[in-house]
């Protein structure tokens, strides 16, 4: 394990200091090509309930992981708490309504809701075509990043979900 | 371990989305990426054609001397007037008014009866019928043909003037008859029923048949084609469809703690079968006239339709007036209509049209709309 490269290209990526918060282990993978499924990018961590978290200096960007989104079949609806809620680890920030079920959406970490992806509100079929990319849901401004340290990356949540 | 239908290997072949059903693996929809998924299989089978694995249903053939006082004494219509070649939807209820299960008979002879019963109520129907024959002392035999037969829908606008392709006889066919065909050595029952509103037909098959036929199928109809006519559909569409023509699924509109009459079935109900001459009362139907003479059940079922994009769900509350006033049974975002449908019990005397209703999602907010009259899709009146 060598956490201490992580902190340096997170540093570099962001142009910000380094931050004290303890990094999780999943983020190591960062940037390093792994044996995966080749639709889990390397640069972000995945929960078990199905949401992908990508940092990016100060600000989260979350998503739904594709195998959430092949569960939940054809997404209809998407609505997300607005810019400016604030809200604990855990809590729902919003949902996502597909054909056959309705979804909590819950990030790993404290923050504020600072953008919502107007697009999939618009278009929620982006978030079944493209769940990674222009699918994202909302970004975040996190209080605390140490609830991702407990986060899987892309392999470990690749060989348990797919 | 989940049960496989003889048309396991087709699902997997077209890369299906298997799930388990009431004990059964089964396509929720099938393929990746651009233009497939519920939405695209929805849209299928209300502008073409697909094709539906129903396997999982269970078929039951009843035979013997008692066959038709048996039905006649678990089913809430009457078998004594249907003709040979024809099927009769009907509910199968419970001694307290509720129901065990909606069936569909199809009449082969004299006495012999085919019953479609659902997947999940397949066993309970068995035991039901037994009990039945039990309690009157009757003789006929019950067989379960579930494992040995397939059984696919073939629904869509587009699906008789392809059938008429191979037969002249099924296109000829009135809705609710059936035809059995000789197909080399085996024999297939082809219906003009289904569960999606619109036309098409329904298929009973050997098991051992299965390959052959889809092969048949894939080669003639282009199945797999570009511009396929007709294309596999999964049970995810087969939901929303059903919705859309109003039509209740048991676990959601059908119950044992569902009154019959409160269903939106009353058609299938008759509540004078011993009135005949060969005439037999049903199991259900004493508590049954109990509720008609007391005015009927408080609530009955009502479609609603709803503003924005939001589906209501099942066990959402409904709200007339600022008062609970019912339960929603079913709901979907409507691929055909673009707004939200849904099935709710309510209170008999507001399920009328045009009442205002709103449907909380227990989740900080109220959804408007109104109740509509069923189906809220129909091919033959459109939109």
């Amino acid at each position: 394990m060598i956490p201490h490269r992580f902190h340096e290209v997170l540093g570099k990526r962001s142009g910000q200091p380094e931050t004290p918060n303890r990094l999780p282990d999943a983020r190591l993978t960062a940037g390093i090509p792994r044996m995966s499924t080749p639709t889990l990018p390397n640069d972000r961590v995945y929960s078990t309930s199905h949401e992908w978290h990508k940092v990016e200096g100060d600000t989260l960007t979350l998503g739904l992981t594709r195998f959430a989104v092949d569960q939940l079949t054809d997404v209809t609806f998407v609505q997300m708490k607005s810019p400016g809620h604030k809200f604990s680890a855990g809590d729902s920030i919003g949902e996502v309504e597909s054909v056959k079920t309705t979804s909590d959406i819950y990030c790993a970490c404290p923050g504020e809701v600072v953008a919502v992806n107007s697009a999939v509100v618009e278009d929620p079929s982006l978030v079944n075509s493209d769940p990674y990319g222009a699918g994202w849901l909302v970004k975040i401004r996190p209080s605390d990043t140490s609830g991702l340290s407990s986060l899987m990356d892309a392999q470990t949540y690749g060989k348990q979900y797919s | 371990m989940p049960l496989r239908t003889p048309l396991h290997s087709f699902h997997t072949a077209r890369q299906a989305k298997m799930v388990d059903f009431a004990g059964w693996e089964m396509p929720m929809f099938y393929g990746t990426g651009e233009g497939t998924g519920v939405i695209a299989e929805h849209t299928q089978v209300r502008t073409s054609g697909g094709l539906f694995d129903v396997s999982h249903m269970g078929r039951v053939r009843i035979s013997g001397r008692h066959a038709r006082r048996l039905l006649e004494r678990v089913c809430s219509r009457r078998i004594s007037d249907m003709a040979t070649g024809q099927c009769r939807y009907s509910l199968a209820c419970n001694e307290r008014g509720g129901v065990h299960d909606d069936v569909i008979v199809y009449r082969m002879d004299d006495a012999e009866f085919l019953v479609v019963v659902n997947a999940s109520n397949r066993e309970k129907m068995l035991r039901h019928f037994e009990a039945v024959r039990t309690a009157g002392d009757l003789t006929a035999k019950i067989d379960d043909e579930t494992a040995k037969t397939a059984m696919v829908a073939i629904q869509g606008p587009k699906v008789m003037d392809l059938v008429g392709k191979f037969s002249r006889e099924i296109p000829a066919l009135k809705r609710y008859r059936f035809a059995v065909k000789n197909l080399l050595i085996v024999k297939l029952v082809v219906s003009r029923t289904g569960y999606t509103g619109e036309d098409g037909v329904e298929v009973i098959l050997p098991a051992a048949m299965v390959d052959m036929a889809m092969k048949l199928l894939l080669k003639d109809a282009g199945m797999d084609g570009e511009n396929a006519l007709i294309r596999p559909a999964g049970l995810a569409c087969r939901d929303t469809l059903r919705i859309e023509a109003g039509m209740p699924l048991y676990g959601h509109e059908l119950g044992e703690e569902i009154n019959a009459l409160s269903c939106g079935v009353d058609f299938a109900i008759a509540l004078d079968k011993d009135q005949d001459e060969r005439g037999e009362p049903y199991v259900g139907m004493e508590a049954l006239k109990k509720v008609r003479d007391e005015g009927g059940p408080k609530r009955r079922l009502a479609g609603l339709m709803l503003e924005g994009k939001r589906a209501a769900r099942q066990g959402m509350k409904v709200y007339i007036d600022g008062k609970e006033a019912g339960e929603i049974s079913s709901g979907c975002l409507s691929p055909t209509l673009g707004y939200p449908i849904a099935m709710a019990f309510v209170d008999r005397d507001l399920a009328v049209d045009g009442t205002a209703v709103e449907v909380d999602t227990g989740r900080g907010d109220r959804l408007a709309g109104k109740v509509r009259k069923m189906p809220f899709y129909s091919p033959t009146k459109g939109v």
